[in-house]
């Protein structure tokens, strides 16, 4: 057998674990063990997961800090949410529906992504994530005053407070401040596990390409990188757009989970939110955003029960994390594990090596 | 014209191309460059030129603006005179990136390496170029890109045994020993495809049997790659034994030119590093 390198490994395991996961998950959904609240959680934990692992392209792999994630999440439900409601008719399959609204969500969100990154990527580290953090506001303002309808005479759409008169007949999709309603449900858990092998796939083979290269160097060192002939500004801004197309995507994912959605979902907690998730799994580490945004989205939902101590808990626990994580004993611990796993592996193919 | 443009004058001028040189083109001509930072005059009347296959070192005291040269040659300062043409192009208001294209590669005096990366992914990073593979290839792995990577991994290894560098291929680049991060720099500039590498001090840091080590890997690089190598250095043990021909600077202007030999006796050069003889002083005033 060819022997497959470190990087190889590493991805196959997360495909592997993911694949798990979903198969244990959808076995136990058949099987009427899970309750309707479990069930609830599922789609949204895969779009905060593809956001996650987004957004880790764009603050671990790229080194840059982005505060409006949610923006680009945002602007993939609100497209998703209209495409799909245009072609109800025309495309009578929802599952095609929703890929093309995911997919127009995705273009959308790495449209928008490409247009704010020439003026926003001029900018470094701090300015980069003020700038991101207005970004995301601008948005979530902007779908929280969007009428858009559909009547016989064509797609309308103001931002006036006003709103929209339709004709006789006509449909409205986003009604302003009161969100998108009457959202046909289509988002189901197999979907949202497409779509986190689709975002896998494409993170993990940008990083390890030539692509993913010039990236990681421009996030290492900035000069060098330029010094070899890597367009810093091209560079980063590819980063930018992948990660918000496939921000769009999870976005749209998300809204059409739901049967009705405001836009004061897309606001600056969301945005916080999945960069605790990127930080806590650990920077670049996409293994690390998928399992994070897991846990750290059930928690609180699973904690309902406790009603207004649930996010004292949440807090409690992210410092204890933090503090374990980053404790130098601890990684003590982790290293000498880790090495004592690793021995065992080494002296398998030691004595296999023998045995041949 | 004040005393340092005066002692240009009386500097011979010696042509910077070899003999095989003659009648090709220079890689790197330099016309006149200068720079200045609000009102200080960091480089001026700065004239150079080297060919396709030289060895030629710019010493100088400390903050004499060796680096700032450097620094106009890659294009990371424009200058507010001259020129400076790669291979015959001006490169004037072209960003760094493109003036690499160009054929112009060099190394950092603080070493930049990108640290978080194994010392092939550094070289793989140096080929960025040279590696032929779309984004769309790129992202869906198709087979171009597994052409492209074989491609790129054997050249890499390549690159890394002539440095003597293998063995460290999987390695983090931060934490190789200095020298070894030295020469890993001097790698990643090869694997852009150079025609004109330039070292920033690339000794500094190494001890003695290491300098001897490496004043016959570059002498190496320019006889396997055929590339001119621009070098700043402070030992002039490996100045004199590898450099062809040498430039002086001090306070941004060039003082003397010419053969290691003719650089060592001359008075300009001497009077820069130790200072003027008291006797002198005297027999002039």
């Amino acid at each position: 057998m060819k022997k497959l390198n470190r990087n190889q490994v590493k991805n196959a395991s997360t495909y592997i674990l993911v694949t798990a996961a979903f198969l244990i998950l959808q076995v136990l959904s058949t099987q009427g063990k899970l309750n309707s609240t479990t069930k609830g959680f599922l789609v949204p934990a895969c779009a905060y997961i593809v956001l996650a692992v987004s957004l880790n392209l764009l603050v671990g792999i790229c080194g840059e800090l982005s505060l409006g994630h949610a923006g680009f999440m945002g602007i993939g439900a609100f497209t998703g949410i209209v495409v799909t409601s245009l072609l109800a008719e025309a495309v009578p399959n929802g599952v095609l529906r929703l890929v093309m609204g995911m997919i127009a969500g995705g273009v959308l969100a790495g449209v928008v992504g490409f247009l704010i990154g020439i003026p926003v990527l001029r900018l470094r580290g701090d300015y980069l994530a003020i700038v991101t953090l207005a970004f995301g506001e601008i948005m979530k303002n902007v779908f929280g005053n969007l009428y858009l309808g559909v009547d016989e005479t064509g797609l309308h759409a103001t931002l006036k407070t006003e709103g929209l008169t339709l004709a006789e007949g006509g449909k409205m999709i986003i009604s302003g401040p009161r969100g998108a309603t009457g959202i046909t449900k289509l988002s189901t858990f197999a979907i949202g596990f497409v779509l986190i092998l689709f975002t896998l796939f494409v993170v993990q083979n940008l990083i390890n390409s030539r692509e993913g290269r010039a990236i990681k160097a421009v996030r290492d060192n900035r000069i060098a990188a330029e010094s070899v002939g890597i367009n810093v500004t091209a560079f980063r801004m590819k980063a930018f757009v992948v990660s918000a197309f496939l921000a769009g995507m999870a976005g749209a994912l998300y809204a059409m989970n739901y049967g009705s959605i405001t836009a004061s979902k897309f606001n600056f907690n969301t945005s916080i939110n999945i960069l605790v998730f990127v930080v806590l799994g650990g920077m670049g580490n996409i293994l690390g955003s998928i399992i994070s945004a897991t846990v750290l989205y059930i928690l609180p939902e699973a904690m309902r029960g406790l009603q207004d101590y649930r996010m004292i808990l949440y807090a409690v626990v992210l410092i204890l994390v933090m503090l374990f994580t980053w404790s130098p004993k601890m990684k003590d611990i982790i290293s000498v594990v880790t090495d004592k796993v690793r021995g065992v592996f080494r002296k398998n193919e030691k004595e296999a090596a023998f045995h041949e | 014209m004040n005393e340092y443009s005066k002692k240009i004058l009386k500097v011979p001028t010696v042509t910077f191309v070899r003999e095989q040189d003659q009648g090709k083109q220079p890689v790197l001509d330099v016309r006149n460059l200068g720079i200045d930072f609000g009102g200080l005059t960091a480089v001026d009347g700065f004239n150079i030129t080297i060919g396709p296959t030289e060895i030629s070192g710019l010493i100088g005291p400390n903050g004499a603006g060796k680096t700032t040269i450097f620094n106009l040659l890659t294009g990371v300062y424009q200058p507010t005179r001259g020129s400076v043409l790669v291979n015959g192009i001006d490169i004037k208001g072209m960003p760094v990136h493109k003036v690499n294209k160009l054929g112009i590669a060099r190394t950092f005096q603080n070493i930049r390496l990108f640290t978080d990366m194994s010392v092939l992914d550094n070289v793989k990073v140096g080929m960025h170029n040279d590696i032929k593979c779309s984004f769309f290839e790129s992202v869906l792995h198709l087979p171009g890109y597994y052409k492209a990577e074989k491609r790129a991994n054997q050249k890499a290894m390549e690159l890394l045994d002539f440095m003597g560098l293998a063995e460290f291929a999987d390695t983090k680049a931060g934490s190789l020993p200095y020298g070894v991060q030295r020469r890993l720099e001097i790698v990643r500039a090869l694997a852009t495809n150079p025609s004109v590498i330039l070292l920033d001090e690339p000794a500094a840091g190494m001890n003695p049997s290491e300098t001897t080590e490496l004043m016959h890997q570059i002498r190496r690089i320019r006889d396997t790659f055929h590339v001119a190598i621009f070098l700043i250095e402070h030992d002039m043990n490996l100045v004199m034994n590898v450099c062809e021909a040498i430039a002086v600077v001090n306070y941004g202007r060039i003082i003397a030119k010419g053969t290691p030999d003719e650089i060592r006796t001359n008075p300009a050069v001497i009077e820069a590093y130790l200072g003027k003889e008291e006797g002198d002083a005297n027999a002039e005033g």
